[in-house]
């Protein structure tokens, strides 16, 4: 299974591998979701949505389903 | 030579525009709308060095030159259109030092355009907490251009901008990007069809029909039939110049900026780590509410009095140092307490701006966007829904434009259509006066019971908001893709000039908006309430003294007895009888159902009607209040304004959709007169069967 933006836990880093671009709004894209660029979760909301992401340098904030449509290699501190 | 410059500012959201618009301008600035659309336009104008003048005006923030909302539009429709008076000579983009590689997309984007193009890198104090270092010679010769580093906070660097400003015919118009990296074949394409056109500006023309669409075209109409890739390629192209943007700034910034992580001292990290928690974030967040809404009752009560009393002397000294006669009692009895009426409510309006301000400015409603969005969700909203929610406690107006943001158009419909049952400020007069009339004073747990009436109100307002939100939701058939993207800015202590700058413009807007309505509808009530049609107006005097013969009442009861006579057969008296049957069984009588007719041109007109109408024909010094604690019911006996009566009031006055500003806006953003009809209707009945019942149960 690919890995995505939506399996990080919380401080977990990846990086961007594929976005695809039926699913996500060209906005994200535009603010630095990009292949790769560099995703960390900084913080979950209750029920683990949205997820606050720090990517390449931009916090921002998104929900769980556009997460999943981000494939990552995730990074193992 | 007096040649003046337009100077566009163009940034992301977050990167302290405004702060560079207000140092540049300082007081010379207005704020208005561009026409046609409600998308507040700022313009102000900035004196440079060698007597040149400057036109400013600040654009929308935006992201990218790919429109997705009319805010955004504006931004483009200005630099694709060079016959705009207000098309830039130089455009400044503002970016934000710890954000300078997406800054820099738009960057690159204006540049294309081949517009001069100055780069300011604002909130330089923060470099050195951030352990960020730049080679500013480096990024000119990369750029291609002139940067200004710059602090607003400390002040620096604004004159070095002005001097750029001046010079900006020095400033190169080579693009960034070439197109043919995007896609040779279809941009030299396109440069052939069109061989006098700038190939990006017809590039940028082609997509935004993808996005938005709504771009003038003028002179480039020919370009609608230049369809030779599907929507789904030029996506993919938008996907890969945004790519090669990206490309490009890395490699300049790889030279130009140096960032030492182990410098950089995170308050973001720790503040984030309590006001985002899950159990903290709504606890701070529910504090915070709590504290504005005690503040506004505390706070403002002495300049309120001092308002009041003031009026009130101003209304007797213009009554005896005039001659009498028509002119002195419409003055006297008309115009001062209908401004009474809205004048008295500055400092709470005040404090509300200052709060809303405060909380936008420092970055924190992000914060509560990002916790609400799952709560929200479930009721058919999107988190974004706080912002319109919130800012609706100031006015329902600006509150429904806050909601183009909402990327989800079921979402924002919803958000529309809930957000004037949040407490406005217009609704405030009508609840303090009544509050102060009928909720006792006293204390519980250190907060007033007045305040907490008051409080308690605004949640029923968020409430019912919330629960139509979740009938709607079931209701209403709509399907759109579910987009959820927001930018959590770094914190900022707030610019004490920004907050001042927005509490004096939207204090101003409200107390002129609404003071124009005032005036006219306190001069025809006045007028109404100061002539009649029959006899039992016109010899009311006679009428009295044959009824009250036998009495032998004292001179001062008689004139009082005239005067209600008069009033009774004015016109307004007339009609106001004639509605009554339809309000007695919420408490009401026929003054304040005036009071409520009127207020459907803007709530905050009922305190003004009643003082106007109570003032007519009374003699003596006294404030609003006092006048409104005198009213005896006609019926019952006793005082009108009664606990039982009073929430029945402070109900309709929740529910009731009495804003015919907010029925035009929605008319405008929903683009169908379907809604704002349905909110009146709904909002209207709803309030007048929940002011009822509380009636009947409580008296």
């Amino acid at each position: 299974m690919q890995i995505t933006i939506a399996h990080l836990k919380r401080g977990e880093r990846g990086i961007i591998t594929d976005v695809s671009s039926v699913h996500i709004p060209l906005k994200l894209l535009e603010m630095g979701c990009l292949p790769g660029n560099y995703v960390e979760l900084v913080q979950l909301a209750p029920f683990k949505d949205p997820m606050y992401l720090n990517i390449n340098g931009t916090h921002l904030a998104i929900r769980k389903e556009t997460a999943s449509h981000i494939l990552i290699d995730k990074i193992e501190l | 030579m007096s040649k003046q410059i337009n100077v566009a500012l163009i940034g992301n959201p977050n990167t302290g525009k405004t702060s560079v618009f207000n140092s540049l301008t300082g007081l010379n600035q207005k704020v208005g709308n561009y026409p046609g659309i409600t998308v507040e336009k700022k313009q102000g104008v900035c004196k440079l060095p060698r007597g040149v003048k400057a036109h400013i005006i600040d654009l929308p923030g935006t992201y990218s030159l790919n429109a997705s909302s009319l805010d955004e539009n504006v931004v483009i429709e200005l630099l694709l259109n060079k016959n705009d008076k207000d098309f830039p000579d130089v455009a400044v983009v503002i970016s934000d030092v710890e954000n300078l590689k997406r800054n820099l997309l738009l960057f690159t984007q204006i540049k294309d355009l081949e517009i001069p193009t100055i780069l300011v890198i604002n909130m330089a104090d923060r470099m050195r907490y951030k352990g960020i270092s730049l080679d500013i010679d480096h990024l000119e010769e990369r750029l291609n251009t002139k940067v200004a580093l710059i602090s607003t906070r400390k002040n620096e660097g604004i004159d070095h901008l002005k001097n750029l400003i001046t010079n900006y015919k020095d400033i190169s118009v080579t693009p960034c990007l070439d197109t043919s990296e995007i896609d040779k074949d279809y941009f030299d394409n396109l440069r052939k069809a069109f061989p006098n056109q700038l190939v990006y500006k017809l590039w940028l023309v082609i997509t935004q029909d993808v996005n938005f669409g709504k771009v003038d075209r003028n002179e480039i109409d020919a370009i609608a039939n230049f369809k030779t890739k599907s929507k789904a390629d030029l996506k993919r192209l938008q996907q890969k110049e945004t790519i090669k943007r990206y490309q490009f700034i890395n490699s300049v910034l790889k030279n130009g900026q140096t960032i030492d992580l182990s410098q950089a001292k995170d308050l973001r990290t720790k503040l984030d780590r309590v006001l985002t928690h899950k159990v903290w974030g709504y606890f701070i967040f529910f504090i915070i509410l709590l504290t504005i809404f005690q503040a506004i009752y505390d706070w403002s009560s002495v300049p309120m009095d001092f308002i009041d009393s003031i009026f009130a002397s101003l209304s007797e000294w213009v009554k005896n140092a005039l001659p009498s006669g028509v002119f002195t009692d419409l003055l006297a009895e008309g115009i001062i307490p209908g401004l009474g009426g809205i004048v008295i409510f500055i400092p709470q309006i005040a404090f509300l701006f200052l709060f809303i301000s405060v909380l936008e400015e420092s970055g924190y409603m992000s914060r509560v966007v990002f916790l609400m969005d799952r709560v929200m969700r479930r009721f058919g909203l999107s988190g974004k829904s706080v912002v319109p929610l919130i800012s609706g406690t100031a006015c329902a107006i600006p509150a429904i434009m806050a909601t183009r943001n909402i990327e989800n158009w079921k979402e924002r419909l919803i958000t529309i259509l809930v957000t004037p049952f949040t407490t406005c400020s217009a609704r405030l007069p009508v609840y303090l006066i009544i509050i102060s009339l009928v909720i006792p004073e006293g204390r519980f747990l250190g907060l007033g019971y007045q305040a907490l009436t008051l409080m308690l109100l605004y949640l029923i307002g968020f409430g019912t908001a919330i629960i139509s939100a979740y009938i709607l939701n079931k209701i209403l058939k709509i399907k759109g893709k579910t987009f959820f993207v927001i930018e959590m800015p770094n914190y900022k202590l707030p610019l004490f000039k920004n907050v001042v700058l927005t509490v004096v413009e939207k204090t101003k807007s409200f107390v002129f908006g609404a003071g124009k309505i005032i005036l006219a509808i306190s001069i025809l009530l006045w007028v109404l309430a100061s002539y009649g049609p029959g006899p039992e107006f016109n010899d009311a005097e006679a009428i009295v003294k044959k009824e009250f013969a036998a009495q032998n009442l004292s001179e001062d009861d008689l004139q009082r007895k005239v005067a209600s006579q008069k009033l009774e057969y004015s016109f307004i008296g007339i009609t106001g009888r004639a509605i009554e049957p339809a309000i007695r069984p919420l408490g009401y009588d026929w003054k304040i159902g005036i009071a409520i007719v009127s207020s459907f041109a803007a709530r905050e007109v009922f305190v003004g009607t009643l003082a106007t109408i109570y003032s007519v024909g009374s003699n003596e010094e006294e404030t609003i209040k006092n006048r409104m604690a005198g009213e005896v019911n006609p019926i019952l006996g006793g005082p009108l304004f009664t606990f039982a009566s009073g929430v029945s009031l402070l109900l309709f006055y929740a529910f009731a959709m009495q804003c015919m500003s907010t029925l035009a806006i929605v008319k405008r953003e929903t683009n169908s007169w379907k809604w704002p009809a349905l909110q009146l209707i709904i909002m209207s009945t709803f309030a007048y069967i929940v002011a009822l019942v509380a009636f009947q149960f409580l008296k």
